[in-house]
């Protein structure tokens, strides 16, 4: 069975090369000390950064489709969000199902009608994560997803974490709690000097 | 034609005294201006006479290949002004490339349409004409490229989350740009656009309020003038969305990526 994603010799002038398998169900956690290249990895994936070496979805190499159509598929949360409207709302296609998934991010609907200058840095972070969802790709690379929320918050982001992983959904999570790399990652890999160690 | 009023050195002395006031006014609030203000004022004085010498040869040769050399020289001065103004440089002297082929088209562009059309002087490309006409062009050509690719430059390095956020959802570059894309050029068009509201207003402009001091009927300066402000507005559009697309596309690559990887900042200007 061919892996979900799929990375064969990833490199960079910076990091690499990294050969990884990710199954389809499957959360592969990374943690490593900070500039150890953990989001240079996700960069590469998503092809936001210059590299070298191929990634598969299902088999199917990333040089065979459109930078914009890949990037729909695998999927990348930064650590910090990034907003390009002053509103909320523009910022999400489909508000009604945007409005619908909020409470289940601890997020009041009412936040899509104010503006992002008023948003503080973990609805933001939420927010980011659900615009990110919503279109269901079927990997996600994310980088410290909980870094800015609350226990509670973290919760329920894990539990919707695990729903998309039932639902056939890879996910490769930088993160730096050993908690969570341990509660949602069935492999545990360390990045260090900018390649990656098993755990 | 009314006699002109002919203007003597100490005439100019006294009325660089102003000069002298900005540095003062520099030094007492702290603006840390007055260096540049003296070596912008001496750059004036010098450049000016240079090329009041210059004209005056050139006049008088009255070849083509000179008359293109001059511009050409006009138009290399003006696109290194384009590219040292930005904080942030593109690598590869790439604000050159940039700066350079965006002041050469607009002003190109917009003087033969001018010298070709409206003018018309026997050749068209007469000396006398097509030597000032490029610079008045070039001169807000360039002032506009230079606000549009600081705008630009600055803005992309400000929003690296926001269009790297847009990126991620499946846009493309231009998609994930186009914001910044307008608001730089709306940045680069904006003195133009001041300035023709002003004109007369506000503000006599320069070439009419010299033309009407040396003696010309203000009806034919005014003319003139109008002419000139939509050959500015022109050339500053054309520069501006030339600089624009010319920095975007060294901004962005192929694969749809931001390569912020490709501009380095610079505070050694």
């Amino acid at each position: 069975m061919t892996a979900r994603l799929r990375t064969a010799a990833l490199r960079s002038r910076l990091a690499g090369p990294f050969d990884l398998e990710v199954a389809a169900g499957e959360c592969i956690a990374i943690t490593g000390a900070s500039g150890s290249g953990k989001s240079l990895l996700l960069r590469m994936i998503a092809d936001l950064d210059p590299n070298e070496g191929e990634v598969f979805l299902d088999g199917v190499a990333r040089s065979s489709m459109a930078p914009p159509a890949w990037r729909r598929k695998v999927a990348y949360a930064a650590a910090e969000s990034g907003w390009w409207e002053d509103l909320v709302a523009p910022h999400f296609p489909d508000l009604a199902a945007a409005r619908a998934f909020a409470p289940r991010l601890d997020l009041k609907p009412e936040l899509f009608d104010g503006h992002v200058l008023r948003l503080s840095t973990g609805e933001k972070q939420r927010l980011a994560l659900l615009r990110l969802l919503l279109p269901g790709p079927p990997v996600l690379l994310l980088d410290e997803p909980t870094g800015a929320l609350d226990e509670g918050s973290q919760g329920k982001v894990e539990e919707i974490l695990r729903e998309r992983l039932a639902g056939g959904c890879a996910i490769v999570l930088v993160t730096h709690d050993p908690g969570q790399a341990g509660r949602l990652g069935r492999r545990h890999f360390v990045m260090a000097e900018r390649r990656l160690h098993p755990a | 034609m009314k006699p002109t009023i002919v203007l003597e050195a100490h005439d100019l002395a006294i009325a660089a005294v102003l000069i002298g006031l900005d540095g003062v006014i520099s030094l007492v609030f702290g603006l840390g201006l007055h260096k540049q203000l003296a070596v912008a004022a001496a750059r004036m004085v010098l450049q000016l006479l240079l090329i009041g010498v210059i004209l005056t040869k050139v006049f008088a040769i009255a070849a083509p290949p000179v008359t293109l050399l001059v511009i050409l020289v006009m138009v290399a001065i003006g696109g290194r002004e384009v590219a040292v103004r930005p904080e942030q440089r593109l690598v590869n002297w790439g604000n050159y490339a940039v700066g350079g082929a965006a002041v050469a088209f607009a002003t190109g562009v917009t003087s033969i349409l001018a010298l070709t059309t409206a003018l018309r002087p026997e050749p068209w490309y007469e000396a006398r004409y097509a030597i000032p006409l490029a610079g008045i062009v070039l001169g807000n050509v360039l002032n506009a490229a230079s606000l549009a690719l600081d705008t630009l430059l600055g803005s992309v390095v400000r929003e690296k989350a926001a269009i790297e956020a847009q990126l991620c959802l499946g846009a493309t570059s231009r998609q994930a740009m186009g914001r910044l894309l307008r608001s730089a050029m709306r940045r680069g068009l904006l003195p133009v656009v001041n300035s023709m509201s002003a004109s007369g207003v506000v503000t006599l402009p320069g070439i009419m309020t010299g033309q009407i001091l040396a003696g010309i009927d203000p009806m034919e300066a005014v003319k003139y003038q109008i002419l000139l402000m939509f050959l500015l507005s022109g050339g500053a559009g054309l520069s501006a969305v030339a600089v624009v697309f010319l920095a975007a596309r060294r901004l962005t690559d192929g694969r749809h990526r931001l390569r912020l990887d490709r501009l380095v900042g610079s505070n050694s200007s």
